[in-house]
């Protein structure tokens, strides 16, 4: 067990010439909610690039509970213990809300292919307490009633929230929310503000997420790293880094 | 009736190679052309299975086996250093595979065509109609794969990891899903669908040659494309439909020379009406 459930060293990386992020220095503790916020363009979205595999790090590496990650496939991160919703919902649109959750909760079943394709007995056991799972994840996302609709027909919050199941559904350590709140209403976010800290309380889960909605930001997490240009600007106790003129000059300008 | 149900029959085969095209293109995201060829292969492993061994069981094992593991090499080899590519890329290589299959079992048997029997169980006589009892064979066995692959597909978990791909490629490998995996498992699976048709197909015509695969693999991805290609009913609906078409065309002596042309004049009316075909999905861009 490391001091910090994720850290990231000096990670960057640059596409030809340009650096979308650099020398960025996360220290994520257990069970945190941790803010990364920045101006559009700033190289948020890159870094859960990074962090999952998608992108791989031209400088720099990252650590998973002490675990350098750097190098890894993204279905090799995930086993490891990052998940992550995206900022453009991308669930799979055609499948029921509970296969969605199913597919994540795929890898880290003990059933192999051999056993499913011959039904062995065992295949069902392992079938049946993956939809019991399934089902308790649900609910506790408000999902349960409308598991066999299809996902594409779901409303857009529930879209949001069925992204977070599914995420969750891969067993993961850490939790990367990519703009969480974007399109909602006020009512929406605050209640959405509650779920997350649930799933924190809950899961036992630490959270990383990337907001534009101060008062989501604000209400929820208690350390904040803000991007511009790729670099980091400031980081802190979310109240300073909020204060902090840098911040608010990138954010209204001078 | 008995052109019903040769043309049954003839369509579960079309089926059994479009459900090939159509899971490879849903996945993997390409048309693999040397599918064709994978029935070829097959129709050749039974050849010289039965030459050693006259019974049928152990050379349908073989050709399964064959093109299972042909279908995973040929991915492996050819089509998984061009992934990310250009489709056209990847296109042009299914092609040259195809050659080089051809080309290869030209060299080892020759050019010419070869008589294959497998079996040989007569007729059965129901209500006054005589069905040879292997064509009822391709039917069944075609209907029991079919059905075994929906409760596949729909059922398992590696069956919905292979939907989740392809809905989402980069998604699902983010869920933890080993997506090279997956590819490798549509092949295989693919393959030895492709491997089965080829045991129904020397049953109807019971000769080989090195181009065996081309005719039965353009007709097929037709069926394909006409059931909606990437939908796995789609390539069912669409492969049944063409065997029936082409055997009651055939049947009828006015029609019997244009029988291919009706085929594929239907494949060109249908895309008419329905672009994606009979049962694809109608995409609709957001604006």
């Amino acid at each position: 067990m490391s001091e910090y459930m994720l850290e990231t060293r000096s990670l960057g990386i640059s596409f030809g010439g340009l650096k979308a992020a650099q020398d960025i220095n996360l220290k994520i503790k257990k069970n945190q909610l941790y803010g990364l916020i920045g101006p559009n363009g700033a190289g948020k979205t890159t870094v859960f690039n990074l962090l999952t595999g998608v992108y791989r790090p031209t400088t720099g590496t990252f650590l998973l509970d002490g675990e350098e990650l750097v190098g890894k496939t993204p279905a090799e991160i995930n086993k490891k213990g990052i998940a992550r919703t995206f900022q453009n919902i991308r669930l799979f649109s055609n499948m029921s809300v509970i296969d969605n959750v199913l597919v994540g909760m795929g890898n880290s079943s003990k059933c192999n292919i051999m056993q499913s394709i011959f039904r062995l007995p065992k295949h069902f056991s392992t079938e049946k307490q993956m939809r019991s799972a399934a089902r308790e994840l649900l609910r506790v996302f408000g999902l349960d009633e409308e598991r066999r609709t299809v996902a594409s027909n779901l409303p857009y919050g529930s879209q949001r929230r069925l992204e977070m199941a599914r995420a969750l559904a891969t067993n993961p350590k850490l939790l990367l929310l990519d703009e969480p709140a974007a399109g909602m209403n006020p009512q929406e976010t605050a209640e959405l503000t509650a779920t997350i800290r649930r799933i924190r309380d809950e899961f036992d889960m630490t959270v990383l997420l990337i907001e534009h909605d101060m008062s989501l930001v604000s209400g929820l997490c208690d350390e904040l790293t803000v991007l511009n240009f790729g670099t980091t600007l400031a980081h802190g106790a979310t109240e300073e880094v909020l204060r902090h003129p840098d911040v608010i000059k990138a954010y209204l300008g001078e | 009736m008995n052109t019903l149900i040769n043309g049954l029959c003839l369509g579960g085969i079309y089926a059994l190679i479009a459900l090939g095209y159509t899971m490879v293109y849903g996945i993997a995201k390409m048309l693999n052309f040397a599918h064709g060829d994978i029935i070829m292969v097959g129709a050749y492993a039974v050849f010289t299975t039965l030459s050693i061994m006259d019974h049928p069981i152990p050379a349908v094992i073989v050709a399964v086996i064959i093109c299972t593991v042909l279908g995973i090499v040929t991915e492996r080899v050819a089509y998984r250093p061009l992934r990310g590519a250009s489709p056209l890329a990847v296109l042009i290589t299914a092609i040259g595979v195809s050659y080089l299959l051809q080309s290869v079992s030209q060299l080892i048997y020759g050019a010419g065509t070869r008589p294959v029997t497998i079996g040989n169980w007569g007729s059965l006589e129901v209500m006054g109609i005589s069905i040879s009892i292997s064509s009822l064979l391709t039917l069944g066995l075609c209907i029991v794969i079919m059905v075994g692959l929906t409760l596949f597909i729909n059922k398992t978990k590696a069956g919905t990891a292979m939907l989740a791909v392809s809905e989402d490629r980069a998604a699902a490998s983010l869920m933890g899903i080993n997506v090279n995996g997956i590819i490798t498992l549509t092949f295989a699976i693919g393959s030895a669908l492709a491997a089965c048709a080829s045991v129904f197909y020397l049953m109807q015509i019971p000769a080989v040659s090195p181009t065996l695969g081309a005719m039965p693999g353009i007709k097929a991805f037709t069926a394909a494309v006409i059931g909606g290609i990437g939908s796995i009913p789609g390539a069912m609906v669409g492969g049944i439909l063409l065997g029936i078409i082409e055997k009651v065309c055939s049947s009828i002596p006015v029609l019997a020379p244009y029988t291919t042309a009706i085929e594929f004049g239907l494949l060109v009316l249908i895309l008419m009406v329905r672009p994606t075909g009979l049962m694809g999905k109608t995409r609709r861009e957001k604006v």
